[in-house]
């Protein structure tokens, strides 16, 4: 299936509205092809290809709105989806918080689309797997990985007259590799938007050192440590920082950036003066959409500067009833780091735990941000600025909130993907002193 | 899709969704849509058949087919406000090739006849394609066809045929109860799915199935704004393999607890359930913070099921166990030596497991899986011993079985069916005993109810369960609300440390709706059976934190 232009994406969308008889309609349209191969025990378990394409229209008379959506972009397929939406706002309740659409915007220039990856095809992607497992089988490990990639485009117009366009691909890939016997195991994962820049061979071989350096893990007492944090690792703890930046909760009293008195902590210091996290769409390492699904440009945005909380997300219903400027949701998050190398960093630690990757994350608080999971595929005690030797991994209790209080240094940020919800970002690693670990697991 | 998405889902509007991992499938249609009767069997069978020979007729030794319509209706709403209600369908076909004795893959949403002939070709390609890679050739256990065959989840109503307003009316009469009595917030939300699936294979099954699920659920906040605190309490509800008679709310299937607390068994009352709530929540802000260490639980099976199905469900799925979900999921402790001695003692003699695929009422029920095997039941755990786990055809003969235990599923027509979990469940105890029976055994002990904060580690060792609802026993009495709780050990540990059961009449069964597993991931449906049970010695945390 071809992507559609630029230009193909605007007409389409003009017809699709040109159908319209409410009083205000806003049109999405999103397409893409997406791409896997998944393997295990160095053998390919699944693949598959699949490919959408989606017009959603939203039809709204005063206060009513109804949506619906097609896969079929013919004409007569068009007109009834508009159609439907129309009769489904017809039915629905008057909704208060019901905003008008926008006006059309000025949006930044994000490159976010590279052929490399856009021209993927089942032999290349085969081929960077092949790469993979010939590395690992060097050592006669069992390599489980998964390689998917992504081209697409998201456009949307109004009956204002916005329009929106953009274009863009990823590629990810993640790879276990465990020793025969069970007793060592190794993790990577790679995120970017340009194929041309994923080198499995490289990534595979980083995986096996971990695997094979974290065989006979010794017992350490659960307790309060000094840790360095590879991006990895962080990330997946930063992430509930990143998903709990709504203004609306803070101001409801149920948000960890809401305080006693029912105010917000919009201008204080909550963490280390070390940490700013931020938010820019024209980032060449992390090139996001420079506009939100409701039409909002995506600007440069600083979250916590500082240590200071600077700004939250708002919908548009909100920030009206609040008087100021509707910042949407991010659409990507970056922090700031330092220039270390995490040997550097590991250098510097007289006595710590090197963690590379945490896992199964969830909430245990959501008024301190307090998270639970565990250290997987690698976790490493240092002494005297060497690792020393591998140990078993630990249970935490941690909030980063905390954590980012707790904080000794700050390495090169680089981009990761999540391992708890695949999305893409710029971290650094971080050396953290006190981290909780609350008790021990036998699993490799 | 995993908790987080979930309560991102039910605070935000559709736009804002447009972006976010949700499993809502296909197309947005009409109410009038869904009730659209399923297509013809006939008319199935014929563009089953084209796929079939075409599969064949490029070289693959086995071929199955799934031609599904899924079906999806959600209501989100917030106080007094409808947030969003999604009426969905996805239509297509799944085809699933072995090729070269390597699997294949592809699926498409055109059913027109040409293109379902070209989508078994893709998939016999790929199959090919991926044969360069494939060591060992597919062996896939034998399943004699069965022929032209339907079955539908027992109905008395069906969901889709509710009227929208009547659904509406009812989660704002539940929100209304929250709010008068003392929530401050309050979600609620009503999920119906229904999947129609046909399923034909080289085997010569052509099977017609029409499956329904339901789960009704709220959270209610309470905000103390002076202290800066806030709390949540979320349904007792369970998911159900029912339809919309679930919500009646029946005297009947209510069970008095201890204390006042109610438990609902096959019939929910929302309302009932909300109001109570809302009080619990204001409860909570004020509940004593619990002093780490060694208690003796008793565990309610709102709550129990989901420590079954992280510590037992998952840990005996053999793909884990064999190494296929170790990049993601992990692999498993319970591994085949561990099954082969026939003599691990997974818990104490008490604990016997069952899984099926055939209990009334439950998520995991249907009369055949994805891959054409009849639904059953067989122990995973007897008398405290390891003794199977669930496989799909192409695992079976790894346990020197020659049939398969029917645990293949895949979420939607365009997904490709693998090892999910059947309901796995703990069977109740023999004696008569009661909950009240049971706490006034306990001196130092907490009685848990609901789903809360739940972390495990990857070979299902290690994890750590929080709840909705704590209350500390003394001296085989309750005396109060707890809160901070979270219980921490070791899944042999624990199931060694169960020390009492209730009987029949207390069992109930617990519900995952969106369990997920896999890359890409699918999210499947789940439910859990137990009586409330007692666990002696667990390991108590404070999960208390000051930022």
């Amino acid at each position: 299936m071809a992507l559609l232009t630029e230009a193909e994406a605007k007409s389409l969308l003009q017809k699709v509205l040109s159908y319209s008889k409410a009083d205000e309609c806003e049109v999405n349209l999103v397409g893409g092809e997406r791409g896997n191969i998944r393997y295990a025990r160095n053998e390919v378990s699944t693949s598959g290809a699949m490919s959408t394409q989606t017009v959603q229209v939203r039809s709204s008379f005063g206060k009513k709105s109804g949506v619906a959506a097609i896969d079929e972009l013919n004409d007569a397929s068009l007109e009834k989806v508009v159609r439907r939406a129309e009769e489904l706002a017809q039915l629905a309740p008057e909704n208060p918080e019901y905003v008008s659409v926008l006006e059309p915007q000025q949006y930044l220039k994000s490159v976010g689309y590279f052929d490399s990856t856009a021209k993927i095809t089942p032999a290349i992607r085969a081929e960077a797997v092949a790469k993979s497992l010939q590395e690992s089988s060097k050592q006669k490990l069992a390599a489980a990985g998964f390689l998917e990639d992504f081209r697409g485009y998201s456009a949307m117009m109004n009956s204002k007259g916005l329009f929106a366009y953009y274009p863009s691909t990823n590629v990810n890939f993640s790879l276990t590799v465990r020793t025969d016997d069970g007793t060592g195991s190794g993790y990577v994962t790679r995120g970017y938007s340009d194929f041309s820049k994923l080198d499995t061979v490289s990534a595979t071989k980083i995986a096996v050192q971990k695997c094979l350096g974290s065989v006979g893990a010794r017992a350490l007492e659960p307790g309060k440590y000094t840790v360095i944090l590879e991006p990895t690792a962080a990330v997946v703890l930063l992430e509930s920082i990143f998903s709990n930046l709504d203004a609306r909760s803070a101001d409801e009293g149920r948000s960890f950036l809401s305080k006693p008195g029912g105010k917000t902590k919009v201008g204080e210091k909550i963490v280390d003066e070390r940490v700013t996290i931020y938010s820019d769409p024209t980032n060449p390492e992390l090139p996001a959409a420079p506009w939100s699904g409701d039409g909002r440009a995506q600007e440069k945005i600083n979250w916590i500067e500082k240590g200071v909380v600077k700004n939250m997300a708002y919908s548009r219903f909100w920030a009206q009833k609040k008087g100021v400027k509707a910042v949407p949701p991010p659409a990507n998050v970056i922090m700031a780091g330092g220039t270390a190398s995490l040997e550097d960093m590991i250098k510097s630690t007289q006595r710590g735990i090197l963690v590379t990757k945490l896992w199964y994350i969830r909430s245990v608080d959501p008024q301190t941000l307090l998270l639970t999971g565990l250290t997987r595929d690698g976790t490493f005690y240092i002494e005297n600025g060497k690792i020393k030797h591998p140990v078993k991994n630990f249970r935490f209790n941690e909030s980063p909130v905390i954590m980012l209080n707790n904080l000794e240094a700050l390495g090169k940020p680089e981009r990761v993907v999540s391992t708890e919800s695949t999305a893409n970002y710029l971290i650094p690693p971080m050396k953290i002193r006190e981290f909780t670990f609350s008790s021990l697991s036998d699993a490799v | 899709m995993r908790r987080r998405d979930f309560i991102q889902l039910s605070g935000l509007g559709m736009s804002a969704l447009m972006g976010s991992s949700i499993p809502v499938l296909g197309n947005a249609v009409s109410v009038h849509h869904l009730l659209e009767p399923r297509a013809d069997a006939a008319l199935k069978k014929k563009l089953a058949d084209v796929a079939l020979n075409a599969a064949k007729s490029k070289g693959a030794t086995y071929a199955d087919v799934r031609i599904g319509r899924y079906l999806q209706q959600f209501i989100f709403t917030r106080e007094m406000k409808v947030q969003n209600i999604t009426n969905a369908e996805s239509y297509g076909i799944g085809i699933r090739v072995i090729a070269n004795g390597t699997w294949g893959f592809s699926a498409t949403s055109d059913v027109r006849p040409e293109a379902i002939a070209k989508c078994a070709e893709t998939a016999v390609a790929i199959a090919k394609a991926n044969s360069k890679i494939q060591k060992e050739p597919v062996d896939l256990a034998p399943q004699k066809g069965v022929g032209d065959v339907s079955w539908q989840t027992p109905l008395k109503k069906n969901a889709f045929e509710v009227p929208v307003q009547e659904k509406i009316d009812l989660l704002m009469k539940v929100n209304d109860s929250a709010m008068k009595n003392g929530a401050g917030f309050v979600t609620s939300n009503l999920f119906f799915i229904n999947e129609q699936k046909y399923f034909a294979s080289t085997d010569g099954s052509y099977i017609d199935q029409d499956i329904h699920r339901i789960w009704p659920t709220f959270t209610v906040t309470a905000v103390d704004r002076q202290a800066g605190k806030f709390k949540t309490r979320d349904a007792l509800s369970s998911p159900m393999g029912m339809g919309y008679e679930y919500l009646d709310g029946l005297a009947s299937d209510k069970i008095p607890g201890p204390n006042g607390l109610i438990s609902y068994r096959n019939s929910y009352d929302m309302v009932e359930d909300a109001t109570v709530a809302a009080r619990q929540a204001k409860e909570k802000l004020a509940a004593k913070s619990i002093q780490s260490g060694k208690y003796d639980l008793v565990l309610d099976p709102n709550h129990l099921g989901l420590t079954i199905h992280e510590s037992v469900g998952h840990a005996t799925e053999l793909d884990r166990v064999l190494g296929y979900e170790a990049n993601y999921a992990g692999t498993s402790f319970a591994t085949l030596d561990k099954w082969k001695s026939k003599n691990f003692n997974y818990g104490s003699k008490l604990v016997n497991i069952v899984a099926d695929k055939t209990q009334p009422l439950t998520l995991g029920t249907v009369a055949y899986d994805d891959e054409g095997v009849p639904g059953k039941e067989w122990d995973l755990i007897k008398d405290g011993i390891l003794v199977n786990y669930q496989a799909t055809r192409d695992q079976v003969k790894i346990l020197g079985g020659t049939e398969s235990n029917g645990c293949s599923y895949a979420d939607n027509w365009d997904s490709i069916q693998f090892q999910r979990m059947p309901n796995v469940s703990l069977k109740p105890g023999t004696e008569k005993r009661s909950v009240s029976d049971m706490i006034k055994g306990v001196d130092k002990g907490i009685y848990i109810m609901g789903r809360g904060s739940y972390s495990i580690d990857q070979q299902r060792y290690n994890f750590q369960f929080g709840g909705q609802l704590f209350y500390e026993i003394k001296n085989g009495q309750i005396v109060g609300m707890l809160d901070d709780v979270a219980y921490q050990s070791n899944t042999q540990e624990f199931w060694n440390s169960c020390a009492q059961l209730c009987d029949k009449d207390d069992y109930r069964t617990f519900g995952s709706f969106f369990d997920g597993k896999g890359q890409p991931s699918q999210v499947s449906a789940v439910s859990h059976g137990c009586p409330t049970t007692r666990f002696n010695g667990v390991n108590v945390i404070n999960t208390g934190r000051k930022i």
